[in-house]
């Protein structure tokens, strides 16, 4: 018992690491996911990977394979291109998703351009992205400042947050808070997405906000217990998948996404508001 | 004969370029797919080719993307030089869309292959390439000119290929490559001393993927790497933890990072073990003309240097 599950995080600092910093990103970015999913935007996430080119090639161009300015320049591309959509979308008819798409089309094609300048044939993605196995100090901070500024945000900003992602027409109508918040939410989903890929790459950054969120739906419809459920089940994704990367030796990013995987589908049959139970429930009720 | 095959090359030049020049005027269009490659190309042919190398110096070939130019570039040339063994992920299609008359020759013909060290125990855990992967060399390790044996083979085909698409200079080549041999046969020596002046107990080390398998067989360097071949695999926290364990037992007793790939995971190794980075080892790619491996004889020296360096100095 103890040699499985305790053992590994004492023995090898690397392992606490990659515990401390996956734990950390759930912590910010599970409540994050949940407010995105509420939104319909649960694509974001994929679309913001490229989104950031730009910004991590301007800063390749000016510093050379630096991570901090490649790291800047990818976050402020982020902004740019979900502000961008976030005005679009709020000012004119076109919903957040078409927009979002042609921004992040236009900032990835910026991005391919910019990279075949220099000519070089190094992947920049590949060395911006980092791994959940290669923790080191800085990026352990980076992450728990994020979260940190995220859960501050989230505490500050809940009611009108809640207001705004259930019935925004609502918030506009009691209050002039709507369009502010909605682009403090976007600059959290940013801030959270491009910390998450410097640390410890897309798919964990994007899956860990998501796959949780995305299975706690079906348990509950209330936003503060989907949000708690929500980084419980990252927690113990994080957990599970690390320890199957350990025992099993799988590639621990897409070992702790598949265990959220499992827990989504898992959901998706036997949750409150799943297949089976909202089934047996519908046919009660028709009967009654 | 020679004047039939020059009257060949005469031919496909015209149909290529524009008119009849006396074909020994006009060098040898060559590319090369890679900077090792160019290298070589580049002792064999002499001043008597116009080379173009296609990945440059600190380019990484895994994950290359062809440019327009590439395409122009490959329609001209006569003779285009590749490593084969699905190095060149990139390269097939290049080939295809250039419509290129040119003869494509994988210089790995007649190199003895080995297979990828996902076989062996200690690395069984690297055959987990992610789905996406569309750079999967399969089951043979293309990185064949890490031995030098093997690059002797390179010289070689590229010194008849080149015979063989103008004749005319087919002594020249000959006199280059044999010229060029002999330097290779004097690296070898050097590198063998270097690693008999290593004690066999301490003849393993940790680099960032995979690119070393012939290197290891030619000299019996063993080199341990938490990623798999290519550049695109991801680590598992096993293969990590099995790394660190190695170094604890005194088992690898230096680190290093290499040119292409991303340096965090072996930093991190590094800093839990206690082991200092040795420096940088020069696996798929030549450094610039000020780098310290901006030849093939320059790479293999540098990367023994280093790695004689590491070990002895710990």
């Amino acid at each position: 018992m103890y040699d499985y599950f305790i053992a590994p995080f004492i023995e090898f600092g690397f392992m606490q690491r990659a515990l401390a910093g996956s734990l950390l990103l759930s912590l910010s970015s599970c409540p994050v996911g949940v407010f995105l999913m509420l939104r319909r935007m649960s694509l974001t996430g994929d679309a913001m990977a490229h989104a950031i080119l730009p910004g991590a090639a301007a800063g390749f161009l000016l510093y050379g394979l630096e991570i901090v300015p490649m790291t800047i320049g990818g976050l402020i591309a982020g902004v740019v291109v979900a502000m961008g959509a976030g005005a679009v979308s709020r000012f004119t008819i076109q919903k957040e998703d078409a927009s979002l798409a042609a921004f992040y089309l236009i900032s990835l094609a910026l991005g391919v351009l910019i990279v075949s300048l220099r000519g070089s044939s190094v992947d920049l993605m590949h060395v911006l992205f980092g791994t959940v196995l290669a923790l080191n100090d800085e990026a352990l901070k980076l992450i728990a400042s994020i979260a940190g500024v995220t859960l501050l945000t989230l505490a500050v900003f809940w009611r009108a947050l809640v207001a705004e992602c259930l019935d925004p027409l609502f918030l506009r109508s009691v209050s002039r808070l709507g369009t502010p918040v909605h682009f403090v939410f976007l600059g959290l989903v940013v801030l959270n997405l491009v910390g998450g890929f410097q640390a410890l790459g897309t798919l964990l950054s994007v899956g860990l906000m998501m796959l949780p969120a995305a299975a706690a739906r079906f348990w509950t419809s209330r936003v503060e217990p989907m949000c708690l459920l929500a980084l419980v089940i990252g927690f113990a994704s994080c957990v599970a998948g690390l320890l199957l990367s350990y025992h099993a030796s799988l590639p621990s990013g897409p070992a702790i996404i598949l265990s959220a995987g499992v827990v989504y589908l898992a959901s998706i049959l036997l949750g409150p508001r799943g297949v089976l139970r909202s089934r047996v429930r519908h046919h009660r009720h028709r009967t009654a | 004969m020679q004047k039939l095959s020059r009257l060949a090359f005469a031919l496909s030049v015209i149909t290529l370029i524009t008119p009849a020049l006396p074909a020994a005027a006009e060098p040898l269009n060559v590319v090369a797919s890679f900077s090792i490659i160019g290298d070589f190309a580049q002792n064999v042919g002499g001043d008597r080719i116009a080379l173009t190398t296609l990945v440059g110096h600190n380019g990484d070939a895994h994950v290359y993307e062809p440019k327009p130019a590439d395409a122009v570039v490959m329609a001209g040339a006569d003779v285009v030089l590749v490593n084969g063994l699905h190095f060149e992920g990139f390269l097939q299609r290049l080939v295809e869309a250039s419509a290129t008359k040119a003869v494509v020759v994988e210089l790995t013909k007649g190199v003895e292959t080995l297979a990828t060290a996902e076989e062996e125990v200690e690395h069984e855990g690297e055959a987990t390439h992610e789905a996406e992967d569309g750079h999967d060399h399969g089951a043979t390790d293309p990185h064949a000119f890490q031995s030098i044996a093997n690059a002797k083979i390179y010289v070689k085909n590229i010194a008849d290929a080149f015979c063989a698409a103008d004749a005319a200079g087919c002594d020249a080549y000959e006199a280059n490559a044999a010229a060029y041999t002999g330097k290779l046969e004097a690296l070898e020596a050097e590198v063998k001393a270097a690693v008999a002046a290593i004690p066999a107990d301490k003849r393993a080390v940790i680099t960032s993927h995979d690119a070393f398998g012939y290197f290891q067989h030619a000299y019996g360097i063993t080199f341990l790497a938490p990623e798999g071949v290519s550049t695109d695999a991801e680590a598992s926290a096993a293969d990590v933890a099995k790394l660190i364990e190695q170094v604890r037992h005194d088992k690898a007793s230096a680190i290093f990072v290499e040119n292409i790939t991303n340096q965090r995971l072996i930093e991190q190794i590094a800093s839990e073990t206690g082991l200092k980075i040795g420096g940088t080892l020069y696996s798929d790619a030549l450094s610039d003309a000020n780098g310290p491996a901006p030849t093939y004889i320059d790479m293999m020296r540098n990367n023994i240097g280093a790695i004689k360096g590491a070990i002895l100095g710990s």
